[in-house]
């Protein structure tokens, strides 16, 4: 099957941001009736793409047709009245307005130029019939269900008569047979020509639905597939860049096999509402404990209930065998439990405060109020920090925002260190860092691993998972699926583990 | 990029430079218009001049000022201050009318109804999560009525020499409010720094979510900024009853939230929270009130007063704002080539 | 069946009827007619600014500008007509000013991102201060448009008057319902109020309708102060001080949402008008003094905003785990 002229054509597309190169000379095409999947890990630069594509961002070299006319759209809005349609993964409609409201918002039918509820209504209904969807379109969309507000954007995506339809991790909050329904809705809309560009980490979806597929790597273009002519676990070593004959590296020393009696940390049936159910772990001191899966698949809500950012629902944490109950970070660090999180500038760093006050601060919340840190033990410690982690900075006063992504990193790790956790959480520490710091916090997590910490650790980079870990969790759709231990861990194992 | 960095961190460094420059360009001013004005002579052991005449006239507004800026620290905002002063004022006219308590008793009576009024506010913010502009409105609007009722509607005034003191009064040559302000500022200099106090409030405000990850009590340090907040109007409430020897629960006070909003915008604090300067808000408050010694002495009407006002406002919201100032730089880029 | 949208409306008008009914038992003469009605006329100019700010808090805003617009607004009519000028010059006139300056107010805003609050408190200074520049003392206006305006009205059967200034706040009342609801301008402003980022997503123009809805808001208030003109037959610099708080607690009160997207322009009448009932009972009992209403006022926005807050947090909660689950 040779695809027809494309719809949408990219031809050498770059955009790079400071430090950054997010797209980097990437061609990609969608025809007219085609569905076609946009694939890659994070960081891989879907998203740049997709934002270049409905103008949210201005690409910095390429071009982009449009049924053979060339368009740089300037704006959401300019996007979408070239006939290029977005329907983002979270929610982006207005839950206080009525469903019909949202459905016709900017182009109300009008009777003496006054809005006329009574066919608004009757338009909206007619919108949702093709879903499937029989609700009262005059109540307000919040009083809906995630997954019906997102049936919602859809149709209202769908009814803007788009040429090319962009889904964003559509189905992130659907159920099986809301999933059906978008597909068919799906498939007739490729039946009448239009172009739909389908983002996901739902692979079975992705083989589902599409005609083909594109990968992303790095802001790179790996190539672009046959859906039918790419198997399984081919896609995934394109899409993490291993092949499956991967060599055994260096595994941790070997270590008896887990039980309970001695762990730091154990988890048993632990549920969140609305997030992950059924996790259970065991982290012993001078372990290191991987927690691996595709993007979406419940890393870094694990991390969240351990930490006491979020509750469990049910389930149970113990610690040295005895039960805990954490309702804030605070009880989790008192428990010795510390957190580098995943997004380090929105929960990380406290960009505007120096890196100085960045490195004591936790510290400082665990003595409380009344007991400061002076002046000279602050500098002390900062200086201290600096010089173990090597973090480039001219010198400690320097706003922290101001940093690298690998310093920023280390300070956040130096500010742990700096109270001695028993446990440490970390989510994708190697996420967005240069090469350099990159060997540095991998070296840094043996190093802690020797000295008697338990780490638990979270990565999408399968190498640096086998290569630390005793024990790796595989995490998909926010359930545990496999765990891993010992010999067992190989790069191939995990592989076949994430994909089966 | 990194010239415009360096040009940032380097005003930053040098924050106190421009509100010092306004101030003295301020005093420039007047000094051309009165040549005499900073002159100072001792009379009856009273330091008199113009200078002193700002401070001990700029002093509301400082006290006001100093807890203000812990508030919008973290990035939230007060209110209610000009009504707790009316109603500190009106406790403390209450009390002294209704018998020979001790004045150490009146003061106390005074500061702690301006902490509870605090806690209220602090409540409604950190534990339910109101919009701080809406949780300190309630008791802007409520509080005068409150402070009228507390002595039924009359506008109380007393003979009570030591609880003058607290406005009239002088140690040392200098009035006694002028002393309170320095008093205050050390206070609250050594509290916030000499506890992990102020490392919280800038933590909190520049981002209260990597805060809460690090274990930072930020509710509690919320409310405790509303408590410093209330106790400060409190005690700009007893200055300002004592000074006029009685309770006006009307117009005590009034508008004296927005000068000192004023003030801690012009130290250039961010309305958004983070970095803060309790002597940078003191200096404001001077300018501000130089500014309208300045207004009286150039012949320009009182009357302009506010105008001129507003027209500070913009014009430091705007230098503030980060798309003015790259407005403004491809203006010169443009001009220039 | 009761929308819960419409849950605050009901219960601020059922408060007013609660009270009304409980005025009329204990003192004669509070349950008539006329004093329903001078409700209406006493509070027009007052509503009349709310109805804008309704508007405003509707879209996630603020107006601190309001009370110093209305001061500006009468104190130039009636500068100018004691200058001479012929009525229809001047209420144009006054009307385009406010126009301007909300305009400019909102321009702020959306341009330069400056926060509302700060905007138009800046924007209270100025207006104040222009005021006080155009004339610092209280100017009487005689004019025979004036003395008509202020006897005329519709009658009622029974001796009651539905006062010019009450059929004004009426035209008022129904056009800002017809602008909030069957106007693609009041669907905009909900829009901007339940999310700015997804209202832009959305193509709503957020520049036209952020300018927009501070332009009404000062135009409104300026119509409030020629209303006022007429009520007090002068313009005076300090007049309305702190009438823009009174506005925003008649919204709060009326069951509109301070963080904007909900809400409903005749909830903000019933809160006026609740106010006011407080205000004439209070006068009625006789040995409560006047300053109580400002407690009462006080208390009522306080329990509004706990109830909102009460309300509002489950769907919070939902939003966030919504939103951590999806962020993954």
């Amino acid at each position: 099957m040779s695809p027809p002229a494309p719809l949408l054509s990219l031809t050498g597309v770059r955009k790079v941001f400071p430090g950054v190169t997010a797209l980097d000379n990437v061609d990609f095409e969608v025809a007219s009736g085609e569905i076609h999947a946009l694939l890659g890990e994070n960081g891989a630069g879907k998203s740049t793409l997709i934002k270049v594509l409905t103008g949210v961002y201005k690409s910095d070299g390429g071009e982009m047709r449009l049924a053979g006319e060339v368009v740089s759209p300037k704006s959401v809005v300019d996007a979408q009245s070239a006939g290029i349609s977005t329907v983002y993964q979270e929610v982006n409609l207005l839950p206080n307005l009525s469903v019909a409201q949202n459905l016709t918002l900017g182009r109300e039918p009008r009777r003496f130029g006054l809005t006329d509820w009574a066919r608004m209504n009757e338009a909206a209904r007619n919108i949702l019939q093709r879903f499937g969807l029989d609700i009262d379109v005059t109540k307000p969309l919040g009083h809906f269900s995630i997954a019906v507000q997102q049936l919602v954007a859809i149709a209202r995506g769908v009814a803007q008569s788009a040429k090319i339809l962009v889904l964003d991790e559509p189905t992130a909050s659907l159920d099986k047979t809301e999933v059906e329904v978008l597909f068919n809705i799906l498939r007739s809309l490729r039946g009448e020509g239009v172009g739909i560009v389908f983002v996901t980490h739902f692979l079975d979806q992705v083989y589902a639905l599409s005609d083909r597929i594109t990968v992303l790597r790095n802001g790179r273009k790996i190539g672009t597939f046959e859906t039918a002519k790419l198997p399984w676990p081919k896609l995934i070593e394109h899409m993490l860049g291993y092949e499956l004959q991967g060599t055994l590296t260096g595994n941790p020393a070997r270590r008896a096999p887990a039980d309970s009696e001695d762990a730091e940390l154990s988890v048993d049936a632990a549920c969140v509402d609305a997030s992950v159910q059924d996790i259970s772990l065991i982290a012993r001191s001078g372990e290191a404990i991987g927690l691996a899966g595709l993007l979406g698949s419940g890393r870094t809500e694990v991390c969240r209930g351990l930490f006491g950012l979020d509750r469990l629902s049910s389930g149970q944490i113990r610690r040295n065998g005895r039960p805990v109950r954490f309702t804030s970070p605070q009880n989790a660090i008192a428990e010795g439990i510390a957190l580098c999180p995943e997004d380090r500038k929105a929960n990380g760093i406290i960009g505007e405060l120096s890196v100085r006050e960045n490195i004591v601060l936790a510290l400082q919340a665990r003595q409380g109020w009344w007991r400061p840190i002076s002046a000279r033990e602050q500098r002390a410690l900062a200086d201290q920090a600096i010089a173990d982690f090597k973090i480039a900075t001219p010198d400690a006063e320097k706003p922290v925002g101001l940093l690298s992504g690998g310093n920023q990193q280390k300070v956040i790790l130096a500010r742990w260190l700096a109270i001695k956790p028993d446990i440490l959480l970390l989510d994708e520490p190697t996420r967005g860092i240069d090469i350099g710091a990159h060997a540095e916090i991998l070296r840094l997590i043996r190093e802690l691993c020797d000295s008697g910490m338990a780490l638990i650790v979270t990565s999408s980079e399968l190498e640096e998972l086998v290569a630390f870990s005793h024990r790796i969790i595989v995490l998909r759709d926010f359930r545990q699926i496999a765990e891993l231990e010992g010999d067992a861990i190989t790069e191939d194992a995990l592989l076949q583990a994430i994909a089966s | 990029m990194t010239y415009l960095r360096a040009i940032f961190s380097s005003l930053q460094r040098h924050r106190m430079l421009w509100p010092l420059l306004a101030l003295a360009m301020i005093w420039a001013v007047i000094v051309v218009l009165n040549p005499a004005f900073f002159c100072f002579t001792v009379k009856d052991g009273r330091v008199l001049g113009g200078l002193v005449d700002i401070l001990n006239r700029g002093a509301p507004i400082a006290l006001i000022a100093i807890g203000m800026s812990l508030v919008i620290a973290t990035g939230g905002i007060d209110l209610s201050v000009g009504a707790v002063m009316a109603i500190a004022g009106a406790v403390a006219a209450n009390i002294i009318s209704g018998g020979a308590l001790p004045v150490w008793m009146i003061i106390a009576a005074g500061l702690g109804t301006g902490l509870f009024a605090g806690l209220v506010n602090g409540t409604l913010v950190a534990g339910l999560g109101v919009q701080p502009i809406v949780a300190t409105l309630i008791l802007l609007v409520a509080g005068r009525g409150v402070a009228q009722l507390i002595n039924d509607g009359q506008i109380i005034t007393f003979q009570n020499e030591s609880f003058a003191f607290l406005g009239v009064g002088n140690i040392l040559g200098l009035p006694t409010p002028v002393w309170l302000v320095a008093f205050l500022l050390a206070g609250l200099l050594t509290l916030t720094r000499k506890t992990a106090l102020g490392l919280f409030i800038e933590s909190v405000g520049a981002n209260a979510s990597a805060s809460h990850y690090v274990g930072i009590p930020v509710k509690s340090v919320k409310l405790a900024v509303y408590a410093i907040s209330g106790l400060c109007a409190a005690l700009a409430g007893l200055v300002a009853t004592a000074d006029i020897q009685g309770a006006d629960a009307n117009n005590v006070g009034l508008w004296i939230e927005l000068d000192a909003i004023l003030a801690v915008v012009i130290g250039g604090a961010s309305l958004m929270g983070g970095r803060y300067s309790l002597a940078l808000a003191v200096i404001s408050a001077l300018i501000i009130q130089s500014l309208n010694t300045a207004i009286v002495l150039s012949g320009i009407p009182p009357k302009f007063n506010l105008v001129i006002k507003a027209v500070v406002i913009i014009a430091v919201l705007l230098l503030q704002s980060s798309i003015a100032q790259a407005q403004l730089a491809s203006l010169r880029a443009r001009l220039t080539a | 069946m009761i929308d819960s949208r419409h849950t605050p409306v009901l219960i601020t008008y059922a408060l007013f009827a609660a009270l009304f009914l409980l005025g009329s038992l204990q003192y004669e003469g509070l349950g008539s007619l006329r004093v329903f009605l001078n409700l209406f006329t006493d509070n027009a100019f007052l509503a009349v600014t709310a109805i804008g700010m309704t508007f405003v808090i509707l879209s996630g805003g603020i107006d601190l500008s309001v009370g110093s617009v209305i001061a500006f607004t009468g104190v130039l009519t009636a500068v100018l007509i004691q200058a001479g000028w012929p009525l229809v010059t001047v209420f144009p006139l006054v009307l385009a000013i406010g126009c301007i300056f909300g305009g400019g107010m909102g321009l702020l805003i959306h341009y330069y991102k400056l926060q509302p609050f700060i905007v138009t408190l800046a924007g209270m200074f100025l207006m104040r201060g222009l005021a006080v520049v155009v004339s610092e003392r209280s100017v009487p206006i005689e004019h025979e448009v004036y003395d008509t305006f202020n006897t005329a009205g519709l009658s009622l059967p029974g001796g009651a008057l539905i006062s010019s200034q009450a059929l004004l706040l009426l035209i008022v009342l129904l056009a800002a319902l017809v602008l909030a609801h069957y106007r693609r301008f009041g669907t905009y402003v909900y829009a901007i109020g339940g999310s700015p980022e997804s209202a832009r997503l959305m193509a709503v123009p957020l520049a036209r309708t952020t300018i927009g809805i501070y332009a009404l808001s000062s135009f409104l208030a300026a119509l409030a102060g020629i209303m006022f003109s007429f009520y007090t037959s002068s313009g005076y610099a300090l007049a309305a001080v702190g009438i823009e708080l009174d506005a925003i607690a008649a919204v709060v009160i009326g069951g509109t949402l301070l963080t904007g997207g909900s809400g409903y322009v005749i909830g903000t009448l019933g809160g006026v008008l609740l106010m006011g009932l407080v205000q004439t009972y209070i006068a009625f009992n006789g040995s409560l003094n006047s300053w109580w209403t400002k407690i009462v006022v006080g208390i009522l926005v306080l329990v509004f905003v706990c109830f909102q807050r009460l309300n509002t947090f489950g769907e919070g909660v939902g939003k966030q785990k919504a939103g951590t689950r999806t962020a993954a």
